[in-house]
Protein backbone atom coordinates (compact mmCIF):
# COMPACT_ATOMS: atom_id res chain seq x y z
CA UNK A 1 0.00 0.00 0.00
CA UNK A 2 1.54 3.26 -1.16
CA UNK A 3 1.67 6.04 1.35
CA UNK A 4 2.38 9.75 1.23
CA UNK A 5 5.74 10.97 2.56
CA UNK A 6 3.91 12.56 5.50
CA UNK A 7 2.26 9.28 6.55
CA UNK A 8 4.82 8.10 9.09
CA UNK A 9 3.00 5.79 11.48
CA UNK A 10 4.79 2.49 11.96
CA UNK A 11 7.62 3.19 9.52
CA UNK A 12 10.78 1.37 10.58
CA UNK A 13 13.43 3.88 11.57
CA UNK A 14 16.84 3.85 13.18
CA UNK A 15 16.69 7.58 13.87
CA UNK A 16 16.65 8.33 17.57
CA UNK A 17 14.23 10.91 18.95
CA UNK A 18 16.09 14.15 19.64
CA UNK A 19 14.53 15.34 22.89
CA UNK A 20 16.31 18.69 23.10
CA UNK A 21 14.11 21.72 23.56
CA UNK A 22 14.09 24.28 20.77
CA UNK A 23 12.47 27.64 21.35
CA UNK A 24 10.65 28.79 18.25
CA UNK A 25 12.51 31.35 16.16
CA UNK A 26 10.71 34.62 15.41
CA UNK A 27 10.26 33.62 11.76
CA UNK A 28 8.63 30.35 12.85
CA UNK A 29 6.13 32.15 15.07
CA UNK A 30 5.51 34.55 12.17
CA UNK A 31 4.89 31.65 9.77
CA UNK A 32 2.44 30.08 12.19
CA UNK A 33 0.64 33.40 12.62
CA UNK A 34 0.48 33.94 8.85
CA UNK A 35 -1.07 30.50 8.42
CA UNK A 36 -3.60 31.22 11.16
CA UNK A 37 -4.56 34.58 9.67
CA UNK A 38 -4.90 33.06 6.19
CA UNK A 39 -7.11 30.31 7.65
CA UNK A 40 -9.34 32.79 9.47
CA UNK A 41 -9.78 34.69 6.22
CA UNK A 42 -10.69 31.49 4.40
CA UNK A 43 -7.71 31.81 2.08
CA UNK A 44 -5.77 28.71 3.13
CA UNK A 45 -7.73 26.37 5.38
CA UNK A 46 -5.93 23.84 7.56
CA UNK A 47 -6.71 20.97 5.20
CA UNK A 48 -5.27 22.92 2.26
CA UNK A 49 -2.18 23.69 4.33
CA UNK A 50 -1.76 19.99 5.08
CA UNK A 51 -2.39 19.01 1.48
CA UNK A 52 0.26 21.49 0.39
CA UNK A 53 2.73 20.02 2.87
CA UNK A 54 1.96 16.48 1.70
CA UNK A 55 2.61 17.49 -1.90
CA UNK A 56 6.17 18.54 -1.19
CA UNK A 57 8.48 16.16 -3.09
CA UNK A 58 9.61 13.46 -0.62
CA UNK A 59 13.31 14.34 -0.60
CA UNK A 60 12.50 17.98 0.05
CA UNK A 61 9.87 17.08 2.68
CA UNK A 62 12.40 15.10 4.69
CA UNK A 63 15.09 17.78 4.34
CA UNK A 64 12.88 20.74 5.20
CA UNK A 65 12.35 21.89 8.76
CA UNK A 66 8.82 21.87 10.15
CA UNK A 67 7.98 25.51 9.47
CA UNK A 68 9.83 25.47 6.17
CA UNK A 69 7.23 22.93 5.09
CA UNK A 70 4.50 25.35 6.13
CA UNK A 71 6.09 28.13 4.06
CA UNK A 72 6.39 25.86 1.02
CA UNK A 73 2.77 24.85 1.38
CA UNK A 74 1.44 28.37 1.88
CA UNK A 75 3.35 29.58 -1.16
CA UNK A 76 2.06 26.69 -3.24
CA UNK A 77 -1.60 27.13 -2.23
CA UNK A 78 -1.51 30.91 -2.67
CA UNK A 79 0.11 30.50 -6.09
CA UNK A 80 -2.58 28.01 -7.03
CA UNK A 81 -5.17 30.62 -6.09
CA UNK A 82 -3.42 33.41 -7.96
CA UNK A 83 -2.68 35.40 -4.80
CA UNK A 84 1.05 35.05 -5.42
CA UNK A 85 2.58 35.11 -8.87
CA UNK A 86 5.07 32.42 -9.89
CA UNK A 87 8.50 33.23 -8.46
CA UNK A 88 7.20 36.35 -6.68
CA UNK A 89 8.17 35.12 -3.23
CA UNK A 90 11.61 34.00 -4.46
CA UNK A 91 12.27 37.45 -5.89
CA UNK A 92 11.13 39.26 -2.77
CA UNK A 93 13.12 36.94 -0.50
CA UNK A 94 16.26 37.46 -2.58
CA UNK A 95 15.86 41.24 -2.93
CA UNK B 1 -23.94 2.46 7.31
CA UNK B 2 -23.41 3.64 10.86
CA UNK B 3 -21.61 1.88 13.69
CA UNK B 4 -22.06 1.50 17.43
CA UNK B 5 -19.66 1.50 20.34
CA UNK B 6 -18.13 -1.93 20.77
CA UNK B 7 -18.74 -3.00 17.19
CA UNK B 8 -15.91 -4.64 15.24
CA UNK B 9 -14.96 -2.79 12.05
CA UNK B 10 -12.33 -3.08 9.35
CA UNK B 11 -10.59 -0.08 7.81
CA UNK B 12 -11.04 0.02 4.04
CA UNK B 13 -7.97 -1.07 2.15
CA UNK B 14 -8.26 1.66 -0.45
CA UNK B 15 -5.58 3.54 -2.28
CA UNK B 16 -6.54 7.22 -2.10
CA UNK B 17 -4.52 9.54 -4.18
CA UNK B 18 -5.38 12.84 -2.62
CA UNK B 19 -5.38 14.29 0.85
CA UNK B 20 -6.96 11.98 3.38
CA UNK B 21 -6.55 11.42 7.09
CA UNK B 22 -6.65 7.62 7.32
CA UNK B 23 -3.09 6.50 8.04
CA UNK B 24 -1.59 3.74 5.86
CA UNK B 25 -0.79 1.57 8.86
CA UNK B 26 -4.55 1.14 9.51
CA UNK B 27 -5.72 0.25 6.02
CA UNK B 28 -7.23 -3.21 5.82
CA UNK B 29 -6.87 -3.71 9.58
CA UNK B 30 -9.52 -4.82 12.09
CA UNK B 31 -10.53 -2.52 14.92
CA UNK B 32 -13.28 -1.82 17.44
CA UNK B 33 -15.47 1.27 17.75
CA UNK B 34 -14.74 3.05 21.03
CA UNK B 35 -16.64 6.31 20.60
CA UNK B 36 -19.08 7.84 18.17
CA UNK B 37 -17.99 11.45 17.67
CA UNK B 38 -20.03 14.19 16.02
CA UNK B 39 -19.91 14.66 12.26
CA UNK B 40 -17.26 16.92 10.75
CA UNK B 41 -16.57 18.59 7.42
CA UNK B 42 -14.72 16.26 5.07
CA UNK B 43 -11.00 17.12 4.98
CA UNK B 44 -10.63 15.19 1.70
CA UNK B 45 -12.63 17.82 -0.15
CA UNK B 46 -11.79 20.80 2.05
CA UNK B 47 -8.17 20.28 1.11
CA UNK B 48 -9.06 21.33 -2.44
CA UNK B 49 -11.02 24.43 -1.53
CA UNK B 50 -14.43 22.80 -1.18
CA UNK B 51 -16.60 23.61 1.85
CA UNK B 52 -16.33 19.99 3.00
CA UNK B 53 -20.09 19.52 3.31
CA UNK B 54 -21.97 17.39 4.03
CA UNK B 55 -20.40 16.64 7.39
CA UNK B 56 -19.22 13.04 7.74
CA UNK B 57 -19.58 10.96 10.90
CA UNK B 58 -16.32 10.39 12.77
CA UNK B 59 -15.50 7.47 15.06
CA UNK B 60 -12.78 6.71 17.57
CA UNK B 61 -11.59 3.20 16.62
CA UNK B 62 -9.07 1.12 18.57
CA UNK B 63 -6.65 -1.44 17.21
CA UNK B 64 -4.52 -4.15 18.81
CA UNK B 65 -0.78 -3.86 18.22
CA UNK B 66 -0.74 -7.51 17.21
CA UNK B 67 -3.25 -6.81 14.41
CA UNK B 68 -1.36 -3.76 13.14
CA UNK B 69 2.14 -5.26 13.21
CA UNK B 70 1.62 -9.01 13.46
CA UNK B 71 5.20 -10.11 13.05
CA UNK B 72 6.77 -7.46 15.23
CA UNK B 73 8.87 -8.30 18.24
CA UNK B 74 6.71 -7.29 21.16
CA UNK B 75 8.01 -5.22 24.03
CA UNK B 76 4.71 -5.43 25.86
CA UNK B 77 1.25 -4.84 24.51
CA UNK B 78 -0.64 -1.67 23.54
CA UNK B 79 -3.69 -0.50 21.62
CA UNK B 80 -3.77 2.32 19.13
CA UNK B 81 -6.76 4.69 19.10
CA UNK B 82 -7.48 6.69 15.95
CA UNK B 83 -10.28 8.99 14.73
CA UNK B 84 -11.56 7.55 11.45
CA UNK B 85 -14.34 8.81 9.18
CA UNK B 86 -17.33 6.56 8.55
CA UNK B 87 -16.65 6.24 4.85
CA UNK B 88 -13.39 4.48 5.69
CA UNK B 89 -15.10 1.85 7.85
CA UNK B 90 -16.46 -1.51 6.77
CA UNK B 91 -18.20 -4.12 8.85
CA UNK B 92 -15.76 -6.18 10.86
CA UNK B 93 -15.74 -9.91 11.38
CA UNK C 1 13.62 26.87 -2.91
CA UNK C 2 15.98 29.43 -4.48
CA UNK C 3 19.66 28.70 -5.01
CA UNK C 4 22.15 30.89 -3.18
CA UNK C 5 25.71 31.91 -4.04
CA UNK C 6 28.61 30.54 -2.00
CA UNK C 7 30.22 33.86 -1.19
CA UNK C 8 29.03 34.10 2.41
CA UNK C 9 29.39 32.05 5.57
CA UNK C 10 26.95 29.22 6.08
CA UNK C 11 25.20 28.88 9.38
CA UNK C 12 25.89 25.56 11.16
CA UNK C 13 24.38 22.64 9.27
CA UNK C 14 21.47 22.24 11.65
CA UNK C 15 20.54 25.88 11.11
CA UNK C 16 21.38 25.91 7.40
CA UNK C 17 17.76 26.48 6.53
CA UNK C 18 17.26 29.12 9.20
CA UNK C 19 18.41 32.37 7.58
CA UNK C 20 16.89 31.58 4.16
CA UNK C 21 13.62 30.48 5.70
CA UNK C 22 13.50 33.60 7.88
CA UNK C 23 13.89 35.76 4.77
CA UNK C 24 11.11 33.86 3.02
CA UNK C 25 8.76 34.20 5.98
CA UNK C 26 9.34 37.95 6.19
CA UNK C 27 9.04 38.29 2.42
CA UNK C 28 5.75 36.43 2.53
CA UNK C 29 4.49 38.71 5.29
CA UNK C 30 5.49 41.82 3.33
CA UNK C 31 3.84 40.64 0.14
CA UNK C 32 0.60 39.66 1.86
CA UNK C 33 0.33 42.99 3.69
CA UNK C 34 1.26 44.99 0.58
CA UNK C 35 -1.35 43.17 -1.46
CA UNK C 36 -3.98 43.87 1.18
CA UNK C 37 -4.48 40.15 1.75
CA UNK C 38 -3.69 40.44 5.46
CA UNK C 39 -3.38 43.37 7.84
CA UNK C 40 -0.31 43.86 10.01
CA UNK C 41 -2.57 44.03 13.09
CA UNK C 42 -4.07 40.60 12.59
CA UNK C 43 -0.64 39.05 12.08
CA UNK C 44 0.51 40.77 15.28
CA UNK C 45 -2.56 39.47 17.12
CA UNK C 46 -1.81 35.95 15.90
CA UNK C 47 1.78 36.18 17.11
CA UNK C 48 0.63 37.53 20.47
CA UNK C 49 -1.81 34.65 20.89
CA UNK C 50 0.79 32.03 20.03
CA UNK C 51 3.40 33.37 22.43
CA UNK C 52 0.80 33.56 25.20
CA UNK C 53 0.11 29.80 25.04
CA UNK C 54 1.79 27.75 27.78
CA UNK C 55 1.28 24.38 29.49
CA UNK C 56 0.19 26.24 32.63
CA UNK C 57 -3.36 26.31 31.25
CA UNK C 58 -3.50 22.55 30.81
CA UNK C 59 -1.91 22.14 34.23
CA UNK C 60 -4.76 24.12 35.80
CA UNK C 61 -7.29 21.72 34.28
CA UNK C 62 -5.41 18.75 35.67
CA UNK C 63 -4.94 20.22 39.14
CA UNK C 64 -8.62 21.11 39.39
CA UNK C 65 -9.54 17.59 38.29
CA UNK C 66 -7.29 16.16 41.00
CA UNK C 67 -8.95 18.13 43.81
CA UNK C 68 -12.54 18.23 42.54
CA UNK C 69 -14.06 14.88 41.47
CA UNK C 70 -17.18 16.51 40.01
CA UNK C 71 -15.05 18.83 37.89
CA UNK C 72 -13.08 15.81 36.77
CA UNK C 73 -16.27 14.18 35.49
CA UNK C 74 -17.15 17.33 33.59
CA UNK C 75 -13.61 17.45 32.19
CA UNK C 76 -13.86 13.85 31.01
CA UNK C 77 -17.26 14.49 29.44
CA UNK C 78 -16.26 17.68 27.61
CA UNK C 79 -12.81 19.13 28.12
CA UNK C 80 -13.54 22.12 25.95
CA UNK C 81 -16.39 23.26 28.19
CA UNK C 82 -14.39 22.47 31.32
CA UNK C 83 -11.59 24.73 30.08
CA UNK C 84 -14.06 27.54 29.44
CA UNK C 85 -15.42 27.02 32.95
CA UNK C 86 -11.97 27.88 34.34
CA UNK C 87 -11.68 30.91 32.06
CA UNK C 88 -9.18 29.18 29.80
CA UNK C 89 -9.03 29.37 26.02
CA UNK C 90 -9.51 25.83 24.66
CA UNK C 91 -8.49 26.93 21.17
CA UNK C 92 -10.16 26.64 17.77
CA UNK C 93 -10.63 22.88 17.86
CA UNK C 94 -14.35 22.06 18.19
CA UNK C 95 -13.72 19.08 20.46
CA UNK C 96 -11.08 18.55 23.16
CA UNK C 97 -11.00 15.18 24.94
CA UNK C 98 -9.23 14.58 28.24
CA UNK C 99 -7.83 11.07 28.73
CA UNK C 100 -7.48 9.97 32.34
CA UNK C 101 -4.50 7.88 33.38
CA UNK C 102 -5.32 5.39 36.12
CA UNK C 103 -3.65 2.51 37.92
CA UNK C 104 -4.81 0.32 35.02
CA UNK C 105 -4.46 2.58 31.96
CA UNK C 106 -1.75 4.90 30.61
CA UNK C 107 -2.36 7.19 27.63
CA UNK C 108 0.10 8.68 25.13
CA UNK C 109 -0.66 11.08 22.25
CA UNK C 110 0.90 11.50 18.80
CA UNK C 111 -0.05 12.85 15.38
CA UNK C 112 1.57 10.49 12.88
CA UNK C 113 0.36 12.49 9.86
CA UNK C 114 1.53 15.95 10.92
CA UNK C 115 1.61 17.58 14.38
CA UNK C 116 -1.93 18.01 15.71
CA UNK C 117 -1.63 19.04 19.34
CA UNK C 118 -3.79 20.93 21.90
CA UNK C 119 -1.73 24.11 21.51
CA UNK C 120 -4.14 26.47 23.14
CA UNK C 121 -3.83 24.54 26.42
CA UNK C 122 -0.24 23.29 26.20
CA UNK C 123 1.59 25.89 24.10
CA UNK C 124 3.49 24.91 20.96
CA UNK C 125 4.43 21.24 20.67
CA UNK C 126 8.02 20.28 21.42
CA UNK C 127 10.24 19.62 18.41
CA UNK C 128 10.39 15.91 19.20
CA UNK C 129 6.60 15.59 19.02
CA UNK C 130 6.73 16.86 15.43
CA UNK C 131 9.75 14.75 14.53
CA UNK C 132 9.66 11.90 12.04
CA UNK C 133 10.94 9.22 14.44
CA UNK C 134 8.37 10.06 17.14
CA UNK C 135 5.60 10.03 14.57
CA UNK C 136 6.78 6.65 13.29
CA UNK C 137 7.50 4.87 16.56
CA UNK C 138 4.85 6.20 18.95
CA UNK C 139 2.23 3.91 17.40
CA UNK C 140 4.39 0.85 16.71
CA UNK C 141 6.84 0.92 19.65
CA UNK C 142 5.39 3.17 22.37
CA UNK C 143 7.09 1.32 25.20
CA UNK C 144 10.42 1.76 23.45
CA UNK C 145 9.70 5.47 23.03
CA UNK C 146 8.67 5.80 26.68
CA UNK C 147 11.85 4.02 27.75
CA UNK C 148 13.84 6.69 25.86
CA UNK C 149 11.92 9.27 27.84
CA UNK C 150 12.82 7.43 31.04
CA UNK C 151 9.29 6.17 31.68
CA UNK C 152 8.57 2.51 32.20
CA UNK C 153 5.01 1.27 32.08
CA UNK C 154 4.41 -2.12 33.70
CA UNK C 155 3.16 -4.90 31.49
CA UNK C 156 -0.10 -5.12 33.41
CA UNK C 157 -0.95 -1.45 32.67
CA UNK C 158 -2.92 -1.01 29.44
CA UNK C 159 -1.06 1.38 27.16
CA UNK C 160 -3.33 3.38 24.83
CA UNK C 161 -1.70 5.41 22.08
CA UNK C 162 -3.94 8.08 20.54
CA UNK C 163 -3.11 9.14 16.99
CA UNK C 164 -4.78 12.53 16.40
CA UNK C 165 -5.96 12.37 12.81
CA UNK C 166 -9.01 14.63 12.85
CA UNK C 167 -10.38 17.76 14.55
CA UNK C 168 -10.41 16.29 18.05
CA UNK C 169 -7.52 17.27 20.30
CA UNK C 170 -6.39 14.96 23.08
CA UNK C 171 -4.94 15.91 26.46
CA UNK C 172 -3.72 13.41 29.04
CA UNK C 173 -4.71 13.78 32.70
CA UNK C 174 -1.72 12.24 34.44
CA UNK C 175 -2.07 10.51 37.80
CA UNK C 176 -1.75 12.63 40.91
CA UNK C 177 1.65 11.89 42.50
CA UNK C 178 1.66 10.25 45.94
CA UNK C 179 2.48 12.43 48.96
CA UNK C 180 0.59 15.46 47.64
CA UNK C 181 -2.42 15.48 49.96
CA UNK C 182 -1.31 18.66 51.71
CA UNK C 183 -0.65 20.66 48.57
CA UNK C 184 -2.86 23.49 47.36
CA UNK C 185 -4.38 23.41 43.90
CA UNK C 186 -1.79 25.94 42.75
CA UNK C 187 1.05 23.83 44.13
CA UNK C 188 -0.41 20.78 42.40
CA UNK C 189 -0.60 22.62 39.07
CA UNK C 190 3.12 23.39 39.36
CA UNK C 191 3.83 19.64 39.31
CA UNK C 192 1.97 19.03 36.05
CA UNK C 193 4.46 19.12 33.20
CA UNK C 194 3.80 19.47 29.49
CA UNK C 195 5.25 16.02 28.88
CA UNK C 196 2.93 14.44 31.45
CA UNK C 197 -0.04 15.86 29.52
CA UNK C 198 1.29 14.29 26.31
CA UNK C 199 1.81 11.01 28.13
CA UNK C 200 5.58 10.54 27.84
CA UNK C 201 6.30 11.43 31.47
CA UNK C 202 4.75 11.45 34.90
CA UNK C 203 4.19 14.70 36.77
CA UNK C 204 7.01 16.02 38.94
CA UNK C 205 7.30 14.67 42.47
CA UNK C 206 6.38 17.12 45.24
CA UNK C 207 9.91 17.26 46.70
CA UNK C 208 11.14 18.90 43.48
CA UNK C 209 8.41 21.54 43.28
Amino acid sequence: MERGVHDRGGLPTEERIDRREHALEDWEVLTDALAGALARRGLVNVDELRRGIESIPPVEYERASYYERWLLSIESILSEKGVLAAGELDRRAAG
Amino acid sequence: MSYRVGEPVTIADRAHRGHHRTPAYLKGKPGRVERVHAAFRNPETRAYGDDGLPRMPLYLVSFARSDLWPGARASGDHRVYVDVFEHWLEEGK
Amino acid sequence: MSEHAHDHDHAPITDAQGPAAARRARALEQLLVEKGVLRAEEIRAGIDWLVSRTPADGARLVARAWVDPEFKQRLLADARSAALELGLDPGPSPVVVALENTEAVHHMVVCTLCSCYPRALLGPPPAWYKSLPYRSRAVSDPRGVLAEFGLEIHDDVQLRVFDSTADIRYLVIPRRPPGTDELSEEQLAALVTRDSMIGVAQPAAPALA
